[in-house]
């Protein structure tokens, strides 16, 4: 083969962006800092060493544009770090903008796109001038004020032209196969001066030991040349976390250089000279030099708990696999019982151990996939920064546990709402400096995000000190928008919840930060989707809350396990409200065949499990089964008729439409203790079924399995329509269609 | 094990391609390069084959798990090591009434269009070797239904064999189309 392949480079490439989608996430929240005024120099290297890694990629897939853009990027945060250039907000400004059009640039490219030439220009232009008026400052301030470049070359002079230095270059044995090459970086060198290059293969292992991708040699490399120490290393700058590295200046040995220890000259030993040297240079230089050093400790200590790129889909087969040992072990422990009492006593022990290990085993497994919600969090500054800047408002951004662990989906999935969020926080919550003045607030608005555990389940809140929900105006509009019957008396909570009503939107004016009214609703969506709920706490003039619950994984389930006939379900535990035994007379059975039961004054709707779901031998009878009182999802709460409750019990969840087509009223299956497939209710789906025709499908379900459809019952007697309010009768708990005022069970709910 | 009253659909596809055969019976020679391997099974009386490629594996039968409101020939699902698997019952698909599942019924694990499903039967009988030429067309029947999931037919040692093409019998689009289907073969008798 004389090349990568097509396939090969497609790969290559998909890692690129794969590698650049890490390093701009790194990138915003490293310039948030910066912003925040903590200007750690350390914080800049990361943001060069970004950048660098982003053009070097760029170039060797041939994106021009990128390259040339990093660069000229690059060379405002060289500044940036030599000191030269101060870090004023107009230059962070200048360095978000910038970042960017960089993941402009990696999105373009990533589509298979080409930008235009121009593309950026704006951006670039505010470089160039940046650098022109620092150029030209330093140029009034003549010698007394000289740049670092300048002190730099001062020093040179001042230690002589030419200095010799050794260079012990240790390469860990990783080091080619993170693609780099020992021979450029010494070719490198040849390029600063007179090399004499020593090589050590005595680490080289015999032949049957060999790893061929590894690398064995370690280089002693003598350099006489004009140049500083700071240039020696910064060839190697690039595999800093792959080698141990130490340069030594032997000669000419000033008075300092011999104080230096290892001779890996800090920037303690530079001092003197810089002392020496103008003060304006110094600090910079010192500050420079400094970070080199600890540059190198931080990439040691990253070195240490080094990390792995792995494919999600292996991970979850391996969740999976452990999964199904689980279940086996479960099983072994259930036909443990059968063994006679003196067999046992030893395989239980045994088991027992066992069961301890694989329970480790599954925890740890399923850490595989948990990450800190610091990477959505970490997003957000940026965008309460930008909007702030576009509303004119002051907002400060407060994140609190943001090393809470969620799995890798659920964190994907969370971006999207939690944008949203803010944006409604800073546009409808907050008020501007004015009116928060005279409200008597602080001038700065607060936002707290923050994430924590609590219960199994990990809890998100968004809180503002804005103006809370207009609950005036929230009716108001969704009366106009037909939301909401015009005379329906509704808790100042239930106002508050409609603003996640599907095309809800209270801003007068459509702004592009928000108000078209597809935010919240689509937020919720997602949350539910998640299998998550969202709820909105508000008080008027103190802030709104809004407060979003979700399993720590999408893996796994609370459930109820509850059985009807033969059959067993779970029930999201999550969505449960209570469960009782209605006493018979406060069952009614409505005209087209659906059941009500009234609870505390009121009537609420029940979904036949056994009927829906055909299941035979089960309870239809709610009195002498059980009523699950359940929340669907989309906010509506109805009672399920089930024989009996198991309990509760954390499921896996199984696709069941990976071999199979969705299931009306099913949203996903999962495997018993004792082996066997249990599905898993949808009770949105459920309600759905259940409303738009309970007698079709009961006629359907009768067709496929007898010869004669059983008709439905037939209404029989006069509609009374003072039944509901003068409570049950009690000859009405009879399951005979007995007419109940209402025919239509929906309408229960909805007082339209 | 009883077969479904309609026996006249049932027993159809056994006289006239049995005759058809008969005369090619004596072709078989040893495996050439375009032979194909099949996995053959009984149901009642009837061998069918499926191709081997498309077998993961055979198992027992064992309780399986209902699927509310899904046409009667879907059984239900089993756990397959960690992964849910939809079963159906053959004998059901083609019209001769739900199988009574034993323990010493068989479920044979295939790959279809990247679903894994399970098709309960009464016992796996034999590996068959044919090779293209060997295998005959269907001939034309009134049962339409049938035809659909029959690939061709191949003569073994005088018996004959009903290859059957899986993704006629369970694509998705059809397991509609058969849900009434089967309400109406029930209904109708």
């Amino acid at each position: 083969m004389s090349g990568p392949s097509d396939s090969q480079i497609e790969q290559f490439k998909a890692t690129f962006f794969e590698e650049c989608a890490e390093l701009l996430g790194d990138l915003e929240q490293r310039l948030s800092v910066l912003e925040g005024g903590n200007q750690d120099i350390e914080d800049l290297h990361a943001i060069f060493r970004a950048i660098h890694s982003i053009k070097a990629g760029g170039g060797t897939f041939g994106y021009v544009r990128m390259v040339t853009f990093t660069h000229s990027f690059e060379t405002m945060l060289d500044h940036l770090r030599d000191g030269a250039l101060e870090i004023t907000p107009e230059v962070v400004d200048i360095l978000f903008r910038a970042s960017d059009i960089v993941a402009d640039l990696i999105d373009v490219a990533q589509q298979g796109g080409t930008p235009d030439d121009d593309f950026g220009d704006e951006v670039l232009a505010q470089i160039d001038q940046i650098l022109a008026s620092m150029a030209k400052a330093e140029g009034a301030a003549e010698g007394a004020a000289a740049g670092s470049e300048e002190a730099a070359d001062e020093e040179a002079e001042r230690i002589g032209s030419v200095a010799l230095f050794q260079i012990d270059f240790k390469p860990h044995p990783s080091l080619l196969r993170n693609a780099n090459e020992p021979l450029l970086l010494i070719r490198e060198l040849r390029t600063l001066g007179e090399l004499t290059v020593q090589l050590d293969a005595s680490q080289v292992p015999s032949l049957h030991a060999l790893e061929t991708e590894d690398l064995h040699f370690t280089w002693r490399l003598m350099l006489r040349g004009a140049c500083r120490e700071a240039d020696v290393r910064e060839v190697f700058e690039f595999v800093d976390d792959d080698c141990d590295l130490t340069v030594e200046r032997l000669e000419p040995k000033g008075d300092r250089d011999a104080e230096a220890g290892t001779g890996s000259s800090r920037s303690e030993d530079k001092t003197p000279a810089d002392k020496a040297a103008d003060k304006a240079a110094a600090p910079a230089e010192q500050a420079a030099a400094k970070s080199k050093s600890t540059g190198g400790e931080a990439a040691g200590k990253e070195r240490r708990t080094s990390s792995i790129r792995v494919d999600l889909e292996k991970v979850d087969k391996l969740v999976n696999t452990v999964g199904e040992l689980v279940i086996t072990q479960a099983m072994l422990t259930q036909q443990l019982e059968a063994l006679a009492a003196d067999k046992r006593a030893r395989i239980a022990s045994g088991l027992e151990e066992l069961s301890t290990h694989t329970r480790e085993l599954q925890e740890n497994v399923m850490a595989i996939r948990m990450q800190p919600v610091k990477s959505v969090f970490s997003r957000m500054p940026r965008l309460v920064r930008d909007l702030a800047g576009k509303l004119g408002k002051r907002i400060k951004l407060i994140t609190r546990g943001e090393e809470t662990e969620l799995d890798k989906t659920v964190i994907e999935e969370l971006a999207d709402p939690l944008t949203h969020m803010i944006r409604n926080s800073i546009d409808h919550g907050l008020e501007g400096p004015e009116e928060r003045e005279e409200a008597e607030k602080p001038v700065e608005g607060t936002i707290v995000l923050s994430a924590e555990h609590r219960g199994g389940r990990i809890v998100i809140e968004i809180a503002d000190d804005g103006r809370g929900v207009n609950r005036d105006r929230v009716l108001e509009k969704a009366i106009d928008q037909g939301l909401v019957a015009a005379d329906a008396k509704l808790s100042p909570e239930e106002i508050d919840n409609l603003i996640f009503a599907p095309g809800f939107s209270t801003a007068a004016e459509v702004t592009d930060v928000s108000g078209r009214g597809v935010g919240m609703d689509v937020v919720r969506r997602n949350i539910t989707n998640l299998g998550g709920k969202i709820t909105v706490q508000s008080t008027p003039g103190q802030g709104t809350k809004v407060i979003l619950t979700l399993p720590l994984t999408l893996a796994v389930l609370d459930g109820m396990v509850i059985t009807v006939g033969d059959q067993k379900y779970v029930v999201p535990l999550g969505n449960i409200l209570e469960s009782f035994r209605p006493k018979p007379e406060d069952v009614q059975t409505l005209v087209n065949g659906g059941q009500v039961v009234k609870m505390r004054g009121e009537f609420m709707r029940l979904v036949g499990l056994a009927r829906i779901f055909d299941v035979p031998n089960a309870t239809h009878d709610p009195s002498k089964g059980l009523v699950v009182m359940v929340e669907s999802d989309s906010g509506s709460s109805f009672g399920l008729v089930v024989d009996e409750l198991l309990g509760q019990q954390q499921v896996v969840i199984k696709s069941l439409e990976a071999n199979y087509d969705p299931i009306e009223g099913i949203s996903a299956a999962t495997i018993l203790g004792n082996g066997q497939v249990c599905l898993i209710l949808d009770l949105d789906g459920l309600e759905a079924m259940d409303k738009l025709a309970p007698r079709d499908l009961l006629e359907a379900a009768t067709l496929a399995r007898e010869p004669a459809p059983a008709p439905a019952p037939t209404p029989a007697g006069e509609p009374d329509p003072a039944a509901l309010d003068d409570g049950a009768a009690p000859e009405q708990e009879e399951p005979q269609g007995e007419p109940a005022g209402l025919d239509d069970p929906s309408s229960l709910e909805q007082p339209s | 094990m009883s077969l479904a009253p309609n026996t006249e659909t049932s027993g159809a596809p056994d006289a006239p391609p049995a005759v058809a055969l008969d005369g090619n019976g004596e072709e078989q020679a040893g495996a050439s390069a375009d032979a194909r391997q099949f996995i053959s099974f009984q149901i009642g009386e009837q061998e069918y084959g499926v191709d081997i490629m498309a077998v993961r594996e055979i198992k027992g039968w064992t309780t399986v798990t209902k699927l509310p409101n899904t046409p009667e020939f879907v059984r239900g699902v089993l756990n397959l090591r960690g992964v849910i698997v939809p079963i159906f019952d053959l004998r059901c698909r083609f019209g001769m009434g739900a199988t009574e599942a034993t323990k010493l019924h068989v479920v044979i694990i295939v790959t279809v269009r990247e679903r894994t499903i399970g098709i309960l039967v009464d016992a796996v009988s034999d590996i068959l070797t044919a090779t293209a030429d060997q295998i005959r067309p269907v001939p034309e029947m009134e049962s339409e239904q049938k035809e659909d999931f029959l690939d061709g037919l191949v003569t073994v040692e005088e018996r004959m064999v009903a290859l059957i093409a899986l993704e006629g019998l369970f694509d998705n689009k059809l397991v509609a189309a058969a849900t009434s289907a089967v309400a109406d073969v029930s209904t109708t008798d």
